[in-house]
C-alpha cells in the first residue's frame, strides 16, 4: 500500500477481504463444524396446489441416524418471518399446515445425525396430496374465479388500488401503448441459503449462523417468533456467498432454530442449488400495461400505467414492490405532469417473490425506457433526442416528483453525453446503416437507456476505538457479503486518523460485536454506513485531539493528525503524540478513545447514469449477441473506484441476463422446469462482453460523503438499454416490441412476423377487473408509506 | 465401504468411504479441506473445481473411488511453501477479481488449468475456457482480466490491451471499444 496516509478515499485500493477467500479460507455456514450437530433435510412439495390429505413418517423414523421427522403438527412452530406482511390474511407457516401453495413449499422437516441420513429419510416420507386447482399466471390470477390460496382473499388479488391523474393522456397529440412483461427470474447466489443454530452455547441462549444480509433484523425477527429475548440471541453473517436482495431469516431457518431449541442440540440446513431455485424468493414478475401521451413535438404530457405484479405463493413480499419501488420510479428521468398508476398485487402457485437486485427499480427503468423508445419510433424521432427534450434539468434539483419521490442531486445530460461520447454513438448509426443498406445477416442494435433508481435513506450505527497499540477498530451495522466494506470503510477511517490502512481492524455482521445495525441492501452501505464510519471518526478525532491539547499545553484547535500516525501541534513538528499514546493516556483518566454513533436519518438518494448496449442479431436464427456494453453510472462520491466498478459489472451482468436469457419458467401445472442450473440460463463468461464502465460524479446533498448506491444501479441501466438494443435492431423492419428474455424464438418470430407482414399489437387492453379497483384511500397511502420502507 | 488411497495437496490419505461418496464430500467432510464449494447438483457451476492429476474437474462429479491413486490439489494447496499467493490468486487479488469469494476457489483451479493447458489465450479463449465456470457477483470482467494478465507474453498480440473493446469484426463497433472508460479502473 503505496497511498499516503490522509489519501485513501477516492483510490482503488485493493482489498483486504481478499486473501482468505482467495486461500479457500472462507468462513461459509456450511464449512462450520460443531460437536453433536444434527442435520436437517425437507420433504417438499411436488404439486403447486393440493390439500395434504395424510402424512406418514414411519419408514423414515426407523432409518439409521434418524433423530426426528416432524410435519407442521409436531411442533408448535411460529409462522415464518416476512420483510413485510402483503395483507393480514396473507399468512405462511414455516412448515405448510392443510394445504400447499407452490412446488418447493416444505412439508417435513428430517433430523439427523448427517446430511446423507437425513436426505435417505426425507425420501421415505409419504405424503398423500389432494390436487387443487392452480393458477401459475399473474393476470389469469385477476380472475374472481380464480383457485384462491386464502379464502377470506375471495380469490387471488391481495391488492387492488387505482392511484394518480384520473385522466393522464388528456391534451395529448399521439398516445403510444404497449404492453410489457418483465419476467420472473431466479435470484441465485453462489451459495445457496444455509444456517447452524447452536443453542448450547453459555454466552448466549441460541447462537445463528446464517448467510444473510442483516443478521440484527434477522435477530430481533428470530427472537420475537421465538418469544425470546433479543439480548440472548446472537446472529452471525460470516462470509455469505453472494444475496442480491434474497437472503434473510427463511421458513427454513426458522424451523432449524425451532428443532435446535427442542432438540437441544446444533442444527444445520444447508440448501442444495434444485431446493435453491425452487425454495429462496424469485424477483421481477411484473405485467405492465403502459401508454405515454405526447405532444407531435415530442413533449410527454402524460402516462397511464396499470401494472399486475406477482407475489408467488403465500403473497412473497416482493408483490409490493410494484406499488412501492416501481411506482415510485415511474416518471423516470423525465417530465411527465400526470401519471395515473393502477396495481393489482396477487398470488400465484409459484415459489413467493421477495427482492432481486434492484427491486421494483429495473422494473420500472424497463417499462419508461421502452415506452420512449417505441415513442421515438412512432414520431420518428432520435430516442437520444426525445430524452433530451423531457429530462428534469440539473438546476431543478432537489426536486419533488409526481409520484412523490425527492431526487435530491442530478445532471442527466452529462450522463447522456459521456456515454455517447464513449461509445460513439454516431458511428455506431453509421455502422448501422452500413449493414442495414448491405442486407447483412448480422445486423447492428443499438439501444440506450437513461434512469434514475432510489437507494439507502435511514440511519446506521459505527463504533470506532483506538487501542493501546495504536490499531484502531472500526465497526458498523451494514453487512457485506462481497461488496468489500473492509475495504471501503478502513479507507475512509484511515483517513481520518492519519494511519495505513492495516492499522484499521474493521468489525461487521455479528450481533455480539456490533451493539446494533440495519445490514446491507436497496444499495444503502456506503452512504449510510460509511458516512457513520466517518462521523464517528471525527467524533473520536475531536475527543483525542482535546486531550492532546492538554497534554501538549495547547488550544484543541491548534492540534492536528499529522499523516504519520500521530497527534500534534500545528507547525510544531517535535510535538506529537502517537494515537497508541494517547489511547493509553485516555484509558487511565477512565474515558477510553470508544465512540458509539448513530447518523441521523437520511432521506434516499437518487443515482443515475445512461447506457449504451450494442447487439448483432443474427436474421436468420433469431440469436443475439452482445457485443459493447458502454455503461456511465452517477453515484455520486466515489470512495472505492474499483469497488465501484466491480459492483457496476456485476450489475451489467444481471440485466443483460434478463433482457437475453434468464427466465424461471413453469407449465400450466405449476411444475417448474427451470430448477436446476442445467435448465435456468444464468451466463458464463462465454456469453457477456467486455464492458466500458466511467462516472460522472454528482454528489448528494444528503450525506456527508456525498455518496450514493451503486450496487443495484447498473443493473437498472443496463436491463432496457439491451432490450432497446434488440428492438432497434429489428426497427427498419416495423418491429417495435419484444418481450424479455429476447431469445432466439421471440426474436426469429419477430422477424418472420415482420416478413410476413403479420407484426402483432404491441398492445392489448388489461383485464376489465382492473377498472373496478377502488381509488387510492387511506389503506393504500399506509401501504406504501410501507413498501418503501423496505428498501432491499 | 470401499478404501480409497489419495494424494491431496501433497500428502498422502487412506480412508474408507461408502462408495457414494463424492469427491466432494470426501475432501470436505472426511479431510476437512472446506476451501472447495458446492455451489450446485447438476455439475454446471464449478465451485467445486479442483486439479485431479494436473488437470481441472468438477469434484461433484466424480465419486471418491473414482479418484483412487490420484493426486489432487485443492485451492488449499495452491499457494508457496512460503504461504505466498499463487500468481493466479494474486492476479484475482490485483484484478479486483472477486467479490463474495464463493465461486473463487473453482474459478481460480479452472484458471490455472486452462493456463496450464493453453498455448496462447486471448479474450475469446479465456472466456470460453472458464465456460463451467459460474460467478454472480464480478460480471467475470475483472476474472477474464486476471486470466489474461497472467497468460501475459503467451498471448496474442493485443489480447490484454483490448480487453476493453469486444471481438466485433471491424467497423466501428471495434473500433470504438478501444477508446475504453474514462472512469476505467486502472489495473
Amino acid at each position: 500500500m503505496t497511498v499516503g496516509a490522509g489519501t485513501f478515499s477516492g483510490t482503488p485500493v485493493r482489498r483486504v477481504e481478499d486473501p482468505d477467500l482467495l486461500r479457500g479460507a472462507g468462513t461459509f455456514v456450511d464449512n462450520l463444524k460443531i460437536d453433536g450437530m444434527l442435520s436437517l433435510a425437507f420433504v417438499r412439495s411436488p404439486i403447486a396446489h393440493a390439500a395434504i390429505r395424510s402424512v406418514d413418517v414411519t419408514a423414515a423414523r426407523e432409518m439409521p441416524g434418524v433423530v426426528g421427522v416432524y410435519s407442521a403438527a409436531d411442533l408448535d412452530l411460529p409462522d415464518a418471518p416476512a420483510l413485510m406482511a402483503l395483507h393480514p390474511a396473507a399468512i405462511r407457516p414455516s412448515l405448510a399446515k392443510g394445504t400447499v401453495n407452490f412446488v418447493g413449499d416444505p412439508v417435513v422437516a428430517v433430523a439427523a445425525e448427517t446430511r446423507a441420513a437425513a436426505m435417505d429419510a426425507a425420501e421415505l416420507v409419504e405424503i398423500d396430496y389432494e390436487p387443487l386447482g392452480v393458477v401459475v399466471d399473474m393476470e389469469e390470477a385477476l380472475d374472481p374465479g380464480s383457485p384462491a390460496q386464502f379464502e377470506s382473499l375471495g380469490g387471488n388479488v391481495v391488492i387492488g388500488l387505482r392511484t394518480g391523474s384520473e385522466d393522464p393522456l388528456a391534451g395529448a397529440d399521439v398516445v403510444v401503448r404497449g404492453r410489457f412483461e418483465n419476467q420472473r427470474v431466479a435470484v441465485v447466489p453462489m451459495e445457496g441459503s444455509a444456517i447452524v443454530v447452536d443453542p448450547t452455547g453459555t454466552d448466549f441462549d441460541l447462537t445463528v449462523h446464517l448467510s444473510c444480509q442483516m443478521p440484527h433484523v434477522a435477530r430481533s425477527a428470530l427472537a420475537k417468533l421465538l418469544g425470546m429475548d433479543p439480548k440472548r440471541v446472537r446472529v452471525i453473517a460470516p462470509h455469505v456467498g453472494g444475496a442480491f436482495g434474497a437472503k434473510h431469516l427463511s421458513a427454513e431457518g426458522v424451523v432449524a432454530s425451532k428443532l435446535a431449541l427442542e432438540l437441544g442440540r446444533p442444527v444445520k440446513w444447508v440448501e442444495t442449488r434444485s431446493e435453491n431455485l425452487v425454495a429462496m424468493a424469485h424477483g421481477r414478475g411484473q405485467v405492465q400495461y403502459v401508454e405515454l401521451g405526447l405532444r407531435r413535438d415530442g413533449t410527454f404530457v402524460g402516462m397511464r400505467c396499470r401494472m399486475i405484479g406477482d407475489a408467488g405463493g403465500y403473497g412473497g413480499f416482493g408483490g409490493i414492490l410494484v406499488l412501492g419501488q416501481t411506482k415510485l420510479m415511474a416518471q423516470g428521468v423525465y417530465h411527465i405532469p400526470a401519471i395515473a398508476f393502477d396495481v393489482a398485487i396477487v398470488t400465484t402457485n409459484t415459489t413467493p417473490m421477495g427482492a432481486y437486485r434492484g427491486a421494483g427499480r429495473p422494473e420500472a427503468a424497463a417499462f419508461v425506457e421502452r415506452i420512449v423508445d417505441m415513442a421515438a419510433d412512432e414520431l420518428g424521432m432520435d430516442p437520444v433526442e426525445l430524452r433530451r427534450k423531457n429530462f428534469i434539468r440539473p438546476d431543478e434539483f432537489p426536486l419533488t416528483t409526481v409520484m412523490g419521490a425527492d431526487y435530491d442531486s442530478g445532471d442527466y445530460g452529462a450522463a447522456l453525453d459521456e456515454v455517447l461520447r464513449l461509445a460513439d454513438y454516431d458511428a455506431l448509426r453509421r455502422e448501422q446503416d452500413e449493414r442495414r443498406r448491405r442486407g447483412d445477416r448480422m445486423q447492428l442494435g443499438i439501444g440506450v437507456s437513461t434512469y434514475v433508481e432510489v437507494t439507502g435513506g435511514g440511519a446506521e450505527f459505527s463504533e470506532v476505538e483506538v487501542h493501546e497499540d495504536g490499531t484502531i477498530t472500526v465497526k458498523a451495522g451494514t453487512s457485506a457479503h462481497g461488496q468489500g466494506h473492509a475495504t471501503a470503510f478502513s479507507q475512509i477511517a484511515a483517513d481520518q486518523f492519519g494511519v495505513p490502512i492495516e492499522q484499521i481492524r474493521y468489525v461487521q455482521s455479528d450481533t455480539a460485536l456490533v451493539a446494533r445495525g440495519r445490514g446491507t441492501g436497496g444499495s444503502r452501505s456506503v452512504q449510510l454506513g460509511g458516512t457513520a464510519v466517518l462521523q464517528t471518526s471525527k467524533l473520536v478525532v475531536e475527543r483525542a485531539k482535546e486531550l492532546v491539547a492538554e497534554l501538549l499545553e495547547t488550544a484543541p484547535e491548534d492540534v492536528v493528525v499529522t499523516g504519520d500516525g500521530r497527534l500534534g501541534v500545528a507547525g510544531v513538528p517535535s510535538k506529537a503524540l502517537a494515537w497508541g499514546e494517547v489511547a493509553r493516556v485516555a484509558a487511565e483518566r477512565g474515558a477510553p478513545l470508544l465512540v458509539q454513533h448513530d447518523t441521523e436519518r437520511a432521506g434516499s438518494t437518487y443515482p443515475f447514469g445512461a447506457h449504451v448496449a450494442v447487439v448483432e442479431v443474427d436474421m436468420e436464427t433469431g440469436r443475439v449477441v452482445p457485443i459493447r456494453h458502454v455503461a456511465v453510472d452517477d453515484c455520486g462520491v466515489i470512495v472505492n473506484p474499483m469497488l465501484v466498478d466491480g459492483q457496476v459489472h456485476g450489475g451489467l451482468a444481471s440485466g443483460i441476463s434478463q433482457a437475453l436469457w434468464e427466465q424461471f419458467l413453469y407449465d400450466d401445472d405449476g411444475n417448474p422446469i427451470t430448477s436446476t442450473l442445467a435448465e435456468y440460463a444464468m451466463p458464463s463468461a462465454a456469453e457477456l462482453p467486455s464492458f466500458v464502465t466511467a462516472h460522472t460524479e454528482t454528489p448528494s446533498p444528503l450525506n456527508d460523503l456525498g455518496a450514493k448506491g451503486i450496487g443495484e444501479s447498473a443493473t437498472v441501466g443496463s436491463t432496457p438499454a439491451v432490450q432497446n438494443a434488440v428492438v432497434d435492431a429489428l426497427s427498419h423492419l416495423g418491429v417495435r416490441h419484444i418481450d424479455m428474455p429476447c431469445t432466439p424464438e421471440r426474436v426469429w418470430r419477430a422477424i418472420a412476423a415482420a416478413q410476413a407482414g403479420t407484426l402483432p399489437d404491441p398492445w392489448r387492453e388489461p383485464r376489465s377487473e382492473m377498472a373496478g379497483f377502488p381509488r387510492e384511500g387511506a389503506a393504500g397511502e399506509e401501504l406504501e408509506r410501507g413498501a418503501e420502507s423496505v428498501n432491499l | 465401504m470401499v478404501l480409497v488411497s489419495v494424494e491431496v495437496n501433497g500428502s498422502s490419505y487412506q480412508h474408507e468411504v461408502e462408495p457414494r461418496t463424492l469427491l466432494v464430500q470426501y475432501l470436505r467432510e472426511t479431510l476437512g479441506l472446506t476451501g472447495t464449494n458446492i455451489g450446485c447438483d447438476t455439475s454446471s457451476c464449478g465451485a467445486c473445481t479442483v486439479l485431479l492429476d494436473g488437470e481441472s474437474v468438477k469434484s461433484c462429479t466424480l465419486l471418491a473411488v473414482q479418484a483412487d491413486g490420484a493426486a489432487i490439489v485443492t485451492i488449499e494447496g495452491l499457494s508457496g511453501p512460503d504461504g505466498a499467493l499463487h500468481p493466479v490468486q494474486q492476479a484475482f487479488h490485483e484484478h479486483h477479481a472477486l467479490q463474495c469469494g464463493y465461486c473463487t476457489p473453482g474459478m481460480v483451479m479452472a484458471a490455472v488449468s486452462l493456463l496450464a493447458e493453453e498455448g496462447q489465450l486471448d479474450e475469446r479463449g479465456v472466456r470460453e475456457g472458464l465456460e463451467g465456470n459460474l460467478c454472480r457477483c464480478t460480471g467475470y470482467h475483472n476474472i477474464v482480466r486476471a486470466v489474461l494478465a497472467c497468460a501475459g507474453d503467451r498471448a496474442p498480440a493485443g489480447a490484454v490491451d483490448a480487453v476493453g473493446a469486444v471481438g466485433a469484426a471491424g467497423g466501428a463497433v471495434g473500433a470504438v471499444g478501444a477508446a475504453g472508460g474514462t472512469g476505467a479502473v486502472a489495473s
